[in-house]
């Protein structure tokens, strides 16, 4: 390989961390009758990925924006890529998720004695590729097409076991999605003639309108769009239908790379599009934010009813993302800060209690909770791991589900609105309420079914490590990548402070 | 080089007559010996794009006969891409039918392809002419060629394209007759000149009857809603090469001499304005229409069928709003929804040709047994429903920014409703085609290692479902070096 090439791809970096799982796709359709090559290529290539993203967090961190030449699209729209702190965020989170979800699929699948197995990594692939353009689109423009991709890639893994139940799912994943879809489609073009070929810009781009009476509603077209995959009440049901799925799809995508997108997308229109100023202005920033008060409320109400895990874990799921939507909303250098860093906390600890339920289902075939007796002995090391994401989630100290909503409470303290703090305690208090009895059922409760064991290596160790980072990452937020220090960069970027200041 | 564009015109025209005797000497060289004629033309198409592209339009004067008293034949890069574009799905619809080994036609060798070549003639014509009359002469040679054409597949076909016939022969009449008005105006059929004579006219009776007259005419030729009754049995019937060419080029053909006429010979007039506007109305309210009979359909190509209408009503509609971008975009579409259609219809052949299945309910299972073809189908199909970043997208972006630019929000909101509305009937297929009850026991008998379909069927369905995706991406090459060169000056 000449120098030349190497240079380019160096500087093309983010182009190579978004292609390198659509570029293995051939190599995985081929060796489709080999599993292990196959997989082999899987890994790789989430390796690779993983690997290229993190070697660019020194440069972010540094204050550099990593760029590629943009490829023009139409007059003045560009699609290119462009990576800042935010952005890099959410690729660690998903790239990292990715290498160990891979590794339990293999396990997961194989002991599942799943069918088509080639399209759901292929399918895969196509995802984390979607996601990581998600992550480091640098407009709307480029956001939306890797939206969508992302939407449509993720139907044939909704779908996979191909029951009329996974049809149904899927048909109701695809309505929500598209749907929002082409409302997002109709608030971008909005934007494109309003303030024409605007890239992202921390803090936003649309200060010269803040007069204009279309901005609310162009938000609230915004809201809808990336909504849906945020599971913003009541824009939420295709979510635990969706948990139909096999289970390394529920973990992956519908609590890291999905969801994630959809408040990512969120985190966007509220800093980099709008700009929390501006939003302040239109007054739109208390509704959004009193609509995720809600959300959260009543998700975790409604996941005190589900009596199957995985449903349960996905009500779960709609109320920390809305912690995400609060916080955003806020608007406060604090606020912003917690929700940026817990898309990063809460995709280590709800991964976590997938994996759990999915080494559960793979041991025992047990979905629904009452069901769960006896397991704390037979399967120990699964359920401690439950154990550990379980109160990460409900917010205990030294874990690291604490530290973002402790910024964000910080944050609605800064921003005049302390009101949201109750919200966080009682959110708090019913997420203890819907996590208990699953651990009291497992440790202290009896069941007539069959006894399991712990599955293999490839499933419980990827569960012990993300259990781990839920208690490291809770003691130091900053270990390793630096994931605290990304998060609160880019909310300096984004946030003005409250209170001006006067300099001196 | 200096007589190309006749060149692409009459090459085809008159080989066309050749074909029968070659037939008749050698049965099996016919199809060739068309595909040899069509792949001229396709390079000629090219050094002329090239020609244009470079230096400018070509003004080609027919016989040496200057501009207003002779006729003139006019390439611009619009045109020439369009030349580029219909011979070269020409030439991917006959290899295609070379795949099919038996034709599902009651047409002998020789005189089917005569009248592909004589269809192909009359359509490059259509798209090259400069002049009012002659455009009615090629109409009616490419109506009269694709005639035999359509009705060539079965009994019902023969019926289908009887009423088709009727209507066409109409639709062309009225064209004459709104020419006839302009020419007793005028005293010229050429269009440049017409227009500058134009220009002077204060209008009136005369000339609002003769764009009424013409409008209608191109509008039944393009099936635009409420006059599109012929098109859905015609396509339904037509045997399937046939039909991968005509829904992919003949109605796209007639909107683009809707556009220049109304943008190149038209253009200024209060009358033309209102009429623009009226057509926008009905093209909004045939988007709708479209995909809503779409939606009920049962028959794979008549879904595709009503899909077209839909679709036409797209460029219709970016003609009528008329600024920069809904320009850009109708004529995008032109392009975009030629090459989608093309596919769309050619995999449809290919899964009745190999299995029977026409209707949706008998898809089922068609995901395994013919995986490249469905895939083709899912592309184009996404393709169509204009998610990023395939083509249709962004034709579709391009029109949604003209009609915000305009503020009219109604045919916003149709576009999007419309997007919803294809996804949900592309939808049923694919999902019947992957996820239907599967017919294990054909599953099981399949013998591995073979292609699904001859390779002359496959490549051109993968070609142009590749290309659907690609002219996405690259679109911004041909709004650039094509669609702006041949926008009217808007006020």
């Amino acid at each position: 390989m000449s120098e030349s090439l190497i240079d380019l791809l160096i500087s093309q970096r983010p182009l190579v961390a978004v292609l390198v799982s659509l570029a293995v796709i051939p190599l995985i359709l081929c060796s489709q009758r080999r599993p292990s090559l196959r997989e082999g290529w899987t890994l790789t290539a989430a390796f690779v990925k993983f690997a290229i993203i993190v070697s660019m967090i020194s440069q972010v961190t540094s204050g550099e924006i990593l760029e590629t030449s943009p490829l023009l699209l139409a007059p003045g729209i560009k699609l290119y890529l462009r990576v800042d702190a935010f952005g890099l965020l959410f690729a660690i989170v998903a790239s990292g998720l990715w290498l160990l979800t891979s590794l339990y699929s293999i396990g997961y699948m194989r002991r599942g004695q799943y069918t088509n197995q080639t399209s759901y990594f292929v399918s895969f692939a196509i995802c984390l590729s979607a996601t990581i353009g998600i992550a480091f689109a640098g407009n709307l423009l480029t956001f939306f097409i890797f939206y969508e991709i992302l939407t449509l890639a993720t139907y044939p893994l909704v779908v996979h076991r191909q029951t009329p139940e996974a049809l149904a799912s899927g048909k109701k994943y695809l309505v929500y999605t598209l749907g929002a879809g082409q409302i997002f489609l109709l608030a971008i073009l909005w934007i494109e003639v309003i303030a024409p070929g605007s890239s992202f810009t921390p803090g936003g781009f649309l200060h010269d309108h803040v007069n204009s009476d279309v901005l609310p509603f162009i938000f609230l077209l915004f809201m809808i769009g990336t909504g849906v995959k945020a599971g913003i009440m009541p824009l939420h049901g295709w979510l635990p239908a969706a948990m139909v799925a096999p289970t390394p799809v529920s973990a992956l995508l519908h609590a890291v790379a999905v969801v994630k997108a959809g408040v990512f997308g969120v985190v966007r229109i509220v800093g980099y599009v709008f700009g929390t100023e501006t939003l302040r202005i239109i007054n739109v920033d208390v509704v959004l934010a009193t609509i995720a008060a809600i959300s959260i409320l009543l998700a975790s109400i409604r996941a005190l009813g589900e009596v199957n895990l995985k449903r349960r874990l996905a009500y779960s799921t709609l109320g920390q993302l809305s912690y995400i939507v609060l916080g955003a909303a806020l608007g406060s250098v604090t606020a912003i800060m917690g929700a940026m860093f817990h898309i990063a906390a809460h995709a280590v600890m709800k991964i976590t209690l997938f994996f759990c339920a999915g080494s559960i289902d793979i041991a025992t075939k047990r979905t629904e909770i009452t069901d769960l007796g006896g397991l704390g002995r037979s399967m120990p090391i699964t359920i401690g791991a439950f154990t550990i994401g379980a109160a990460g989630l409900t917010g205990l100290p030294l874990l690291v589900g604490f530290i973002g909503k402790w910024n964000i409470g910080l944050g609605a303290l800064d921003a005049d609105l302390g009101i949201f703090i109750a919200v966080l305690l009682i959110s708090g208090v019913l997420n203890f309420a819907y996590f208990f009895p699953i651990l009291h059922t497992a440790f202290y409760g009896h069941s007539n079914l069959k006894p399991g064991k712990e599955p293999g290596i490839a499933i419980v160790g990827p569960l012990v490590l993300t259990a781990l980072l839920t208690i490291i990452l809770g003691i130091a937020p900053n270990a390793g990548l630096g994931l605290y220090s990304l998060a609160s960069q880019a909310a300096q970027e984004v946030a003005t402070p409250v209170v001006a200041q006067d300099w001196p | 080089m200096k007589h190309l564009p006749v060149l692409l015109v009459a090459l085809p025209l008159f080989s066309a007559a050749l074909m029968p005797l070659i037939a008749a000497l050698t049965p099996k060289f016919a199809r060739l010996s068309a595909l040899i004629v069509m792949v001229a033309v396709h390079i000629g198409a090219w050094l002329t794009l090239k020609q244009v592209l470079d230096v400018g339009a070509w003004n080609y004067a027919f016989g040496g006969w200057p501009a207003p008293f002779g006729i003139e034949y006019v390439v611009d890069a619009l045109s020439g891409s369009l030349v580029v574009l219909i011979s070269l799905l020409a030439i991917l619809t006959t290899i295609y039918s070379q795949g099919l080994r038996q034709p599902n036609t009651t047409l002998r060798s020789g005189v089917f392809e005569a009248l592909f070549l004589l269809l192909l003639a009359g359509l490059l014509g259509i798209v090259l002419t400069g002049d009012m009359f002659n455009l009615y002469v090629f109409i009616e040679i490419s109506s009269l060629a694709a005639y035999p054409l359509l009705a060539s597949g079965n009994s019902r076909g023969v019926v289908a394209t009887f009423r088709y016939l009727l209507i066409s022969t109409i639709a062309a009449s009225f064209y004459l007759l709104g020419t006839g008005f302009l020419y007793s105006m005028t005293g010229t059929l050429n269009m440049a000149d017409m227009a500058t004579q134009l220009e002077l006219n204060p209008g009136g009776p005369a000339l609002a009857a003769a764009i009424a007259f013409i409008v209608v005419g191109l509008a039944i030729k393009l099936a635009l809603f409420p006059v599109h009754g012929w098109l859905p049995d015609v396509y339904t019937y037509a045997p399937t090469p046939v039909i991968g060419f005509v829904a992919a080029v003949m109605t796209k053909v007639s909107a683009y001499a809707l556009f220049r006429i109304l943008y190149f010979v038209l253009n200024g007039h209060g009358i033309t304005t209102k009429a623009l506007e009226t057509l926008g109305w009905i093209a909004g309210l045939g988007i709708l229409a479209g995909s809503l009979m779409a939606l009920v359909q049962k028959d794979i190509r008549r879904i595709l069928a009503y899909s077209s209408i839909s679709q036409l009503g797209y460029i219709v509609l970016g003609f009528a709003i008329g600024n920069t971008w809904a320009l850009t975009g109708a004529l995008l579409h032109v392009i975009n929804h030629a090459v989608i259609k093309s596919c769309l219809f050619l995999t449809a052949g290919a899964c009745q040709w190999k299995t029977g299945a026409t209707r949706v309910a008998e898809y089922a299972s068609l995901g395994r047994r013919l995986p490249i073809t469905i895939g083709a189908l899912t592309v184009s199909a996404i393709a169509l429903v204009g998610l990023p970043p395939t083509a249709g997208f962004f034709s579709k972006w391009y029109l949604a920014v003209g009609i915000l630019q305009a503020g009219n929000w109604p045919f916003l909101i149709i576009l999007i409703l419309s997007s919803l509305l294809s996804a949900v009937y592309f939808y049923r297929i694919v999902e019947q085609a992957y996820f239907g009850p599967a017919d294990t026991a054909y599953l099981q008998n399949q013998t591995s290692g073979k292609l699904e379909l001859p390779v002359a069927m496959l490549s051109p369905i993968v070609l142009l479902a590749v290309a659907a995706v690609l002219l996405g991406i690259f679109n911004q090459q041909i709004v650039a070096s094509v669609i702006t060169k041949a926008l009217p000056i808007l006020p």
